[in-house]
């Protein structure tokens, strides 16, 4: 624990799951394009993860700048580590590296084809 | 543009990555206009950007360290009034 409650926060749900988005609205309803083309492509891509909506905490919303050095969402994260942003995850994507990047730490995906 | 309040959002971007890294090539456009009635977008546009950059600064970098420095050169236009800037980080021979 640090001495930044905010921080441990964001922590915590990083390593709550193998994949996590943090975002603007909900996996179901984005809130913003950019989130929801990455949920797109996770969808696409066929892995599980979990969304976490900076709009339902403020703090959350301002924090994970800092805690990512980052200063735009959506912030994509696997296995506790930061992947990037919209441009980079479909870049990712659109190479192959993004799947590729998920069975090398092994994550499951199932290929939609 | 000769005087500050004459240049425009995109001009700004346009001489701080400049300035930052000497790009070999560098596209700044405003895309506000495709984002009009969205969330994040305020009368008067300036919210949504789009840059394509080429520079030697990021030749061995991976993307996250390349997005950062951009986003750092660009820290107060992202505090400001940027909602959104989409990236292409390219070095030369990419």
């Amino acid at each position: 624990m640090s001495d930044n409650p905010t921080n441990d926060r964001i922590q915590q749900e990083v390593d709550s799951s193998d994949v996590v988005l943090f975002m603007k609205g909900s996996p179901i309803f984005p809130q913003c394009g950019f989130s929801s083309t990455v949920v797109q492509v996770l969808t696409h891509v066929g892995v599980k993860f979990k969304g976490v909506d900076v709009l339902q905490d403020p703090q959350i919303r301002e924090g994970i700048k800092q805690f990512s050095e980052w200063p735009t969402i959506p912030q994509l994260y696997v296995k506790g580590e930061f992947v990037g942003g919209c441009d980079i995850v479909r870049e990712m994507f659109e190479s192959g590296e993004l799947a590729t990047m998920f069975t090398d730490k092994g994550i499951d995906t199932e290929a939609a084809a | 543009m000769t005087t500050a309040d004459k240049s425009t959002m995109a001009d700004r971007i346009h001489e701080k990555l400049t300035a930052a890294f000497q790009p070999e090539t560098l596209e700044v456009e405003d895309e506000s206009w495709r984002h009009e009635g969205h969330s994040g977008a305020r009368p008067g546009g300036e919210t949504h950007f789009k840059v394509e950059i080429m520079c030697e600064a990021f030749a061995g970098k991976n993307r996250v360290a390349r997005q950062r420095e951009v986003y750092r050169a660009l820290k107060d236009e992202m505090e400001g009034s940027i909602h959104a800037l989409e990236l292409s980080t390219r070095a030369p021979g990419e």
